[in-house]
């Protein structure tokens, strides 16, 4: 069942070749297709304007009230690309090489290496769009090193690189609207797939201003939709990031692949009581100069939190370097894998610092003193200001808290080598796809690859599958339409006649406790059959005791969230399984039950070489897995170790 | 760190934009000064939704200053009394326990109200779509280092190309005057090398859909730029007045 479609040669060819034998649509055609596009992250926002430069006709749509506002925007750090600029050693073999080691060898090595090779185009493209990316005082692009990178091959616009990426993408997709071969559909949510014959044929939104539930109808329909963090309740995510779209296509035929293949970002700032609604970043380039610390002893740590005892009276030889005790090599700077694993640890000792104990200290003490409040300042302000501003603490003057937080999501739905899902003519681009990053994504990678899905591999892929389908337009008669279109008002109307005592909040944080609690950083196989049947549980809570407001007429946020919150808790279940299944710590998840003799993680490549991809089979039935083995033909697989 | 506060809130209410909207009043209980101001709207939300009332709608997504989707007018300021700062960035300790705060949705005939304070700001995408773009299509460009850029020149242009599409620029404004925000755009092109070719018709374009939309015209009082959370500068207006006045001298109409 599942295909790869991996194309046969040398790695480094397979992508050109592959190019050249797929099929075209002739110029003159192209008009005669429609392809919905549903998201207008960098993926999506880079496919819709592609794709109409091409000549389709495309329909983009967006929950925000402008495809601007994707969470693209808030990528701060840089993107990746293989240019070589500095000349320090970098290609396309060594960028494919350091991803497939960074997301622990579960990727594909055909799809990490297109990504790899097209990188360099997407620099070339976006400065032609006019995005002012940093340059050096000769006038050539400048670059960095990222996340422990070994050269310098991450471009970047001060720290707001998705910000300036997507509004370059948004240009490009502006100028294809103003054309009129872009219809654009802002406000408008996804809530259905359309399929005909087990083709993707179109979807069916809800306009959340006037609450139409409306058919549209396409030859391919491609899902730009993003991660879903949010399952988490905290997250770094935008309060709107959904699994909705991706969930409900899953429903529909899409196989999902690694559900349980999250992220979790070890510099956030901390949370700070029951009415948090999110969660910040702080940019992973602090670890280069502070010191991440704890006081020895839990005494000394409750002392500190009830106020007993100042910082300043934890004296340095009570103090627990632990990052440096314990990994002397690469100190505070280890990946973020082993980093947010280690502070959970400390915190769950009863270490933690800070009032809830839920938060490690990143001391710049040292760091000032050896450099200077101003040359300290010069290279972190702006992220200083930030952490100041949320917290009111002065990072010159007592060390910051800094807490893992849920980032990304590595999981997503299973996609082929042209980002087809196993529903055909339906595609999955960015974040919502599985493919490219294993178990673990390396910092600046996911702005590279929703630019290479969007500007450099669906143009080609799609048409291959569009030039075998014939012009004629899709039926918007048929049955199909009518009978999905009723399924999602039937279900929205479900949820409005939810009258209980609960806010569809309060589930839904109840559900990022569980997922966090059992499905985080650290799982073992008790924690997570408990966690399964407690989300059994919270979803029957929720369709028997959580309120739902107002009308489907109108803007109605409640009814949003709703929807949304109640495909979280069917996604939550299917992570766990996924959790359940994979008995070896990879990535960013440690399995208890899959540690060396010093206790760190312990990948099992006999065992579990694969990608697990998930069928639905019908409400209440158990999920059905496939496998797809990974193959491993240009790179050497090895055990990580930073110590 | 965290005192504990007693609010009241005046908040702007309106079912459509086709029906009248009021202020209703409402208590804010024992809001933690470590809260930003929409997570207190929260918790105000989730009272009343456990009271079976509909809740407060307004925009909001990054909640980290950046997306540019969340508004609000809080006692007569947009954005709020913090300069620099996006609502969703203030914080409860700007605030001090028994305050009574105002809060209102964009005010302009531009962004007409959807409910309560959400507003519809599709306008600004239109000028965007108008020619707020360089006419590139994917492939076939050439090296990114194929033209040097001199790093003051790339450092203004991305200055101007940090704004966040918000509006409060035109709430700030008594004319609804919508120029910073156009030419913050303007700016950023007109400054690249990649965007001289068009600089003119692409002026002449947005301001000409500026103008279709209905706002309001610039007497440079410059309370847009005080109020802009991500200070975009007043000189980019001078430097679109120039684009645009470039145009009309050169009756340079070039296809869009
Ligand atoms: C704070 C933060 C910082 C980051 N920093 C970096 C970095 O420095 N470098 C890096 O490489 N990566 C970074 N990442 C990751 C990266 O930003 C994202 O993975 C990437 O931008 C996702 O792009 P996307 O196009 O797939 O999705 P998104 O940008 O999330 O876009 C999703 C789109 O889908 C739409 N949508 C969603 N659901 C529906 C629905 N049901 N109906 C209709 N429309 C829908 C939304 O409206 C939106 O337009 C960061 C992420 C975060 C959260
Ligand atoms: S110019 Fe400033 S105030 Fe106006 S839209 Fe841009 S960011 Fe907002
Ligand atoms: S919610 Fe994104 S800027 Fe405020």
């Amino acid at each position: 069942m599942l295909d790869s479609k991996v194309p046969a040669g040398p790695l480094a060819e397979k992508w050109s070749k592959h190019k050249f034998n797929l099929k075209l649509v002739n110029p003159a055609n192209k008009r005669k297709y429609t392809i919905i596009v549903v998201g207008t992250g960098l993926a999506g926002s880079s496919a819709a304007a592609s794709l109409a430069e091409l000549g389709y006709n495309v329909k983009a749509f967006c929950y925000q009230d402008s495809p601007r506002r994707a969470h693209s925007i808030a990528a701060q750090g840089g993107i990746n690309a293989a240019k070589n600029y500095q000349n320090d050693g970098d290609s396309v073999f060594r960028l494919f090489y350091d991803t497939v080691k960074g997301g622990d060898y579960r990727s594909r090595e055909a799809n990490v290496h297109r990504l790899a090779e097209v990188s360099v185009n997407i620099i070339d493209q976006c400065v032609a769009q006019g995005v002012p990316f940093a340059r050096e005082y000769g006038g050539l692009l400048d670059n960095r090193s990222f996340g422990g990178a070994q050269v310098s091959r991450t471009f970047y616009a001060r720290g707001q690189t998705g910000q300036q990426l997507l509004l370059g993408a948004y240009s490009a997709l502006n100028r294809q609207i103003n054309k009129g071969t872009v219809k654009m559909y802002n406000r408008h949510e996804m809530l259905d797939l359309v399929t005909i014959d087990g083709h993707a044929r179109g979807i069916i939104t809800r306009d959340m201003v006037t609450g139409a539930i409306e058919s549209h109808e396409g030859h391919a329909v491609l899902l730009c939709t993003g991660g879903y963090g949010n399952v988490f309740f905290l997250s770094t995510n935008a309060m709107g990031c959904n699994v909705t779209a991706a969930w409900r296509a899953h429903k529909r035929g899409a196989l999902f692949a690694n559900p349980c293949y999250t992220q979790i970002h070890p510099t956030c700032i901390p949370v700070t009581g029951d009415h948090q609604s999110k969660l910040t970043l702080m940019s992973e380039s602090l670890r280069n100069d502070g010191r991440v610390w704890v006081p020895k002893t839990v005494e000394l740590a409750q002392k500190l939190r009830k106020g007993e005892l100042k910082i300043a009276d934890i004296k340095e030889q009570d103090r627990d370097y632990y990052l440096e005790r314990k990994y002397p090599s690469f100190g505070n700077l280890v990946p973020r894998d082993v980093a947010s694993r280690n502070a959970k640890e400390v915190v769950d000792e009863g270490r933690g610092v800070g009032a809830s104990g839920i938060a490690v200290f990143l001391d710049f003490e040292d760091a000032i003193k050896r450099l200077g409040e101003d040359t300290v300042r010069a290279k972190y302000g702006n992220l200083f200001d930030m952490y100041y501003q949320i917290t009111d603490e002065n990072p010159y003057k007592q060390p910051m808290r800094i807490y893992p937080a849920v980032h990304y999501t590595m999981g997503g739905v299973w996609v082929d080598y042209n980002l087809m899902t196993t529903v055909p003519g339906l595609y999955a681009l960015g974040e919502c796809n599985f493919s490219d990053h294993g178990a673990n994504r390396l910092g600046a990678s996911a702005l590279m690859q929703g630019l290479a899905d969007g500007y450099f591999v669906i143009p080609y892929t799609v048409g291959d599958y569009l030039a075998g389908l014939g012009f004629a337009p899709v039926d918007k008669n048929h049955p199909n339409f009518e009978i999905t279109r009723t399924e999602v008002e039937k279900r929205v109307r479900k949820l409005l006649s939810l009258k209980g005592s609960k806010t569809v909040d309060d589930i839904h944080k109840k559900l990022g406790h569980i997922m966090w609690e059992y499905c985080g950083m650290a799982r073992n196989e008790a924690g997570l059959t408990k966690a399964k049947g407690l989300i059994q549980e919270l979803r029957r809570e929720f369709w028997n005791d959580v309120t739902v407001l107002g009308e489907n007429e109108e803007m109605n946020q409640s009814l949003e969230k709703a929807g949304r919150v109640a495909d979280f808790l069917e996604l939550g279940e299917l992570m766990v399984d996924d959790a359940l299944n994979r008995r070896e710590s990879c990535g960013g998840h440690f399995r208890e039950e899959s540690q060396t003799e010093e206790g760190e993680a312990k990948r099992n490549d006999e065992d579990f070489s694969y990608v697990a991809a998930w069928e639905y089979k019908g409400e209440d039935q158990p999920e059905v897995l496939h496998k797809e083995a990974l193959v491993f033909e240009n790179v050497k697989l090895t055990q990580r170790s930073y110590k | 760190m965290s005192g504990n506060m007693n609010l009241t809130l005046k908040v702007w209410r309106q079912k459509n934009d086709k029906t009248r909207g009021k202020f209703v009043t409402y208590q804010a209980n024992g809001i933690s000064s470590d809260m930003s101001f929409l997570e207190m709207l929260d918790v105000v939300n989730e009272d009343l939704v456990r009271k079976g009332e509909d809740p407060i709608h307004f925009d909001h997504d990054c909640r980290e200053g950046i997306c540019g989707m969340c508004s609000l007018h809080i006692n007569g300021r947009p954005h709020g009394p913090k300069q620099g700062t996006t609502t969703c960035q203030l914080h409860m300790r700007s605030f001090h326990d028994g305050q009574t705060i105002v809060i209102e949705p964009w005010r302009a005939a531009a962004f007409p109200v959807i409910k309560d304070l959400a507003v519809d700001r599709s306008a600004f995408d239109r000028i965007q779509q108008a020619g707020g773009y360089i006419n590139v299509n994917t492939g076939g460009v050439p090296d990114a280092n194929g033209i040097p850029i001199p790093k003051i020149v790339a450092d203004e242009a991305f200055e101007s190309a940090t704004c966040i599409g918000c509006g409060a620029c035109v709430a700030a404004c008594k004319n609804a005057s919508a120029m910073l925000f156009v030419s913050a755009k303007i700016s950023q092109y007109a400054l690249l090398p990649q965007g001289q070719t068009e600089r003119y018709s692409r002026a002449q374009a947005m301001v000409a859909q500026m103008d279709a939309e209905g706002f309001g015209s610039c007497t440079n009082t410059g309370a847009c730029e005080a109020e802009c959370p991500v200070g975009i500068k007043l000189t980019n207006i001078a430097r679109m007045n120039r684009e645009y006045l470039g145009a009309k001298i050169l009756k340079q109409v070039e296809p869009h």
